[in-house]
């Protein structure tokens, strides 16, 4: 075990891939002597060279588009948006083409892609640094989109990511980059897409959450702990394909449940999460479904006090949970 | 007559007197594929019907450019005598239009002439307008990591020109010097939207100077000037010198679609002038010419090819539709595959 940073894990995952595999190749703006804007990628460029740590034009569209073509062409490409908010330029490619291909073609060509972002806010990111894109994304069928939160995670969701035969979308949240220290499995360690982890176990709610959340949700949970309220915290990981069974297995339990995401309210990942448990939980509920999420004005603005308005907290989140808990 | 060896040096490089048969044969199909189309979707067979009327010497000019089982095409959705030039044989044209479940492009879930046909280097494009020509870029940037001797052949209306990811496309090609040719069949219409309403220059091949690399125009109503400019442009990629923009002008002969009706934005005069230019009689009387061709092959070829499409139409429409569990099918790696 090594214990290592957010930002570290999505380092040693890409060294790791690229050193396994030749089809492996980077591409991105400022990925080159830059070592992309984080320093993710610093030291790849005289590793692995010039033709597998490509610094793109500045054009998302065709960031994304080359990826996809290589893809087809049985690369392994990564593609990184430099931040979630400059995605949009490259929503055709994603959208409209990487998450077809396979299904239009009828299986004759496949996208074996992997898109990084980082997303989120609390870092004074302002509007246009700090949006979370998920809900853009998860209406698609034919991507998957990967959100974790731990180094452990993140090192083996984004290993079986690139692994992985069809376009994914790999969601960093760029708070936890270094704020979120974790041990890492040594050698070939692998998360597999699609499984939710149980961050917390307890006995008298659910919070269904992901990406930075789930470490404020167990921070509440410890808090009202303190209470004589047992919260299970749900770390989906995965937001496309959903764990479906780890979330209607964790509420038939506790009875109660709690959403909590730092995106938009309105429509959601919380929304879908919610009609599931509805639909499929109803008669296992004590009380009606909660959501605790950013509210519905386009991003957090760069003023702090906006910031901390948007953002759910660990206070946010542990006055949520108690008055689900007393319902 | 010239003499046969008196042709063949005259010829551009590669083509042989049977490749120009070959290359008639091929222009030959894809009308009467192309005709066919039409007249299904009027009998009510087919939803839907898309024509290359006008392309057909560009297309299949480029097709005998290409080194088969090396190089990718990418085509778009116009490219029909581009596919059949490159394999794509009068069955499977015929099961996508009829939107068979065996149809080997989609399974019947794209429009028409959306080629997908991995065993013959096309790959697969979306009905999105340009959004394909950033994938062929993609391959050649493999077949450069790869050291592969590959060149991607990308072609797309003068439309296509218009949209950022095209820009994007031949800037990084540019960048990288790729080995890919950019080939654009310019009909001088998207849909109704003249030319001069999508650019303000007058030759597509102009916005080549832009990305750092050459821009070629040739008479994509004249098969061997297409073949040569875009033989001259894949062998150059080829050699590591870089992307070419190759413009072949051409005409679109009839409406965009089968949904479309041209008389709403261009004259009936202006229709008829069109035919003129027509590439299969220009072709034919070339032949004749040189005698490469008389008039009884002339009239064997054509039997042929309505042979073949005919036989085609009623094999297709005899193949079973997709049923309602196809829909699931291929949607990730551990979809269901049949």
């Amino acid at each position: 075990m090594a214990t290592k940073t957010v930002l570290e894990a999505v380092r040693d995952a890409l060294h790791d891939e690229m050193k396994r595999d030749e089809r492996v190749f980077i591409l991105g703006e400022d990925v080159g002597p830059r070592g992309n804007v984080f320093r993710i990628t610093a030291g790849f460029l005289d590793e692995f060279g010039r033709d597998r740590v490509i610094d793109t034009p500045l054009a998302e569209a065709s960031i994304a588009g080359v990826a996809v073509g290589a893809a087809m062409m049985g690369m392994r490409p990564v593609a990184e948006i430099q931040f979630a908010d400059f995605i949009y330029p490259a929503y055709n490619q994603i959208v409209g083409e990487a998450a077809k291909i396979r299904y239009r073609s009828a299986g004759g060509n496949t996208c074996p892609l992997v898109i990084r972002t980082p997303y989120g806010g609390g870092v004074r990111g302002a509007l246009s640094h700090s949006v979370s894109v998920e809900a853009l994304f998860y209406h698609v069928p034919g991507l998957k989109i990967c959100a974790p939160s731990t180094p452990a995670d993140t090192q083996g969701l984004l290993t079986a990511a690139i692994r992985d035969d069809d376009p994914v979308l790999f969601l960093e949240h760029k708070k936890t980059y270094r704020l979120i220290k974790g041990e890492v499995p040594d050698g070939d360690h692998i998360v597999p897409l699609g499984k939710a982890d149980v961050a917390r176990e307890g006995r008298d709610l659910s919070v269904i959450t992901y990406g930075l959340m789930r470490h404020f949700a167990v921070e509440a949970a410890e808090q009202i702990a303190r209470e004589g309220i047992d919260a299970e915290v749900v770390d989906l990981r995965t937001i496309q394909p959903m764990d479906r069974d780890a979330i209607l297995r964790s509420v038939s339990k506790t009875r109660r449940a709690l959403v909590v995401h730092e995106d938009n309210k309105f429509g959601g990942v919380g929304a879908e999460i919610a009609a599931l448990i509805a639909e499929d939980a109803f008669l296992d509920l004590d009380a009606p479904i909660r959501r605790l999420c950013g509210p519905d004005v386009p991003a957090m603005g760069y003023a702090k006090e906006y910031e901390d308005a948007f953002m759910p907290s660990p206070e946010k989140i542990a006055a949520a949970m108690r008055e689900l808990a007393a319902f | 007559m010239k003499s046969e060896a008196k042709i063949r040096a005259a010829l551009p490089a590669g083509l042989t007197p049977e490749a120009l048969r070959g290359m008639y044969y091929y222009m030959v199909l894809t009308r009467l594929c192309d005709d066919r189309a039409f007249a299904l979707n009027r009998q009510g067979k087919i939803p839907f019907a898309a024509t290359c009327q006008g392309h057909e010497a560009a297309q299949v000019g480029a097709a005998f450019a290409v080194q088969r089982g090396t190089d990718w095409i990418f085509p778009y959705y116009r490219d029909t005598a581009l596919a059949i030039a490159s394999g794509v044989t009068a069955r499977e044209q015929l099961m996508c239009l009829f939107a068979r479940k065996a149809d080997i492009f989609s399974s019947g879930r794209q429009f028409p002439n959306h080629y997908s046909v991995p065993d013959r280097n096309i790959a697969s494009i979306s009905s999105i307008i340009a959004a394909h020509v950033t994938h062929g870029v993609g391959a050649a940037l493999t077949f450069k990591m790869r050291k592969q001797p590959a060149v991607a052949l990308i072609s797309f209306g003068e439309g296509s020109t218009s949209e950022g990811e095209w820009h994007e496309a031949l800037n990084f090609a540019g960048i990288h010097r790729l080995p890919c040719v950019f080939f654009c069949e310019n009909n001088e219409f998207a849909i109704s939207v003249p030319q001069k309403l999508q650019m303000a220059v007058k030759n597509v091949a102009d916005r080549a100077a832009g990305y750092g690399f050459a821009g070629v125009i040739c008479d994509g109503t004249d098969p061997l000037a297409t073949y040569a400019a875009v033989h001259d442009a894949m062998e150059k990629a080829r050699r590591g010198e870089g992307p070419t923009l190759v413009e072949a002008k051409c005409y679109r002969a009839m409406s965009h679609t089968s949904d479309d009706n041209q008389l709403t934005y261009r004259t009936q005069d202006e229709i008829d002038a069109l035919k003129l230019r027509d590439p299969i009689p220009k072709f034919e009387a070339w032949l004749k010419e040189r005698g490469l061709i008389d008039d009884s092959a002339l009239k064997e070829f054509k039997a042929k090819a309505q042979a073949e499409v005919d036989e085609a139409t009623d094999w297709a429409e005899a193949q079973p539709p997709p049923t309602e569990a196809d829909l699931q099918t291929h949607l990730y790696a551990n979809s269901p595959t049949a």
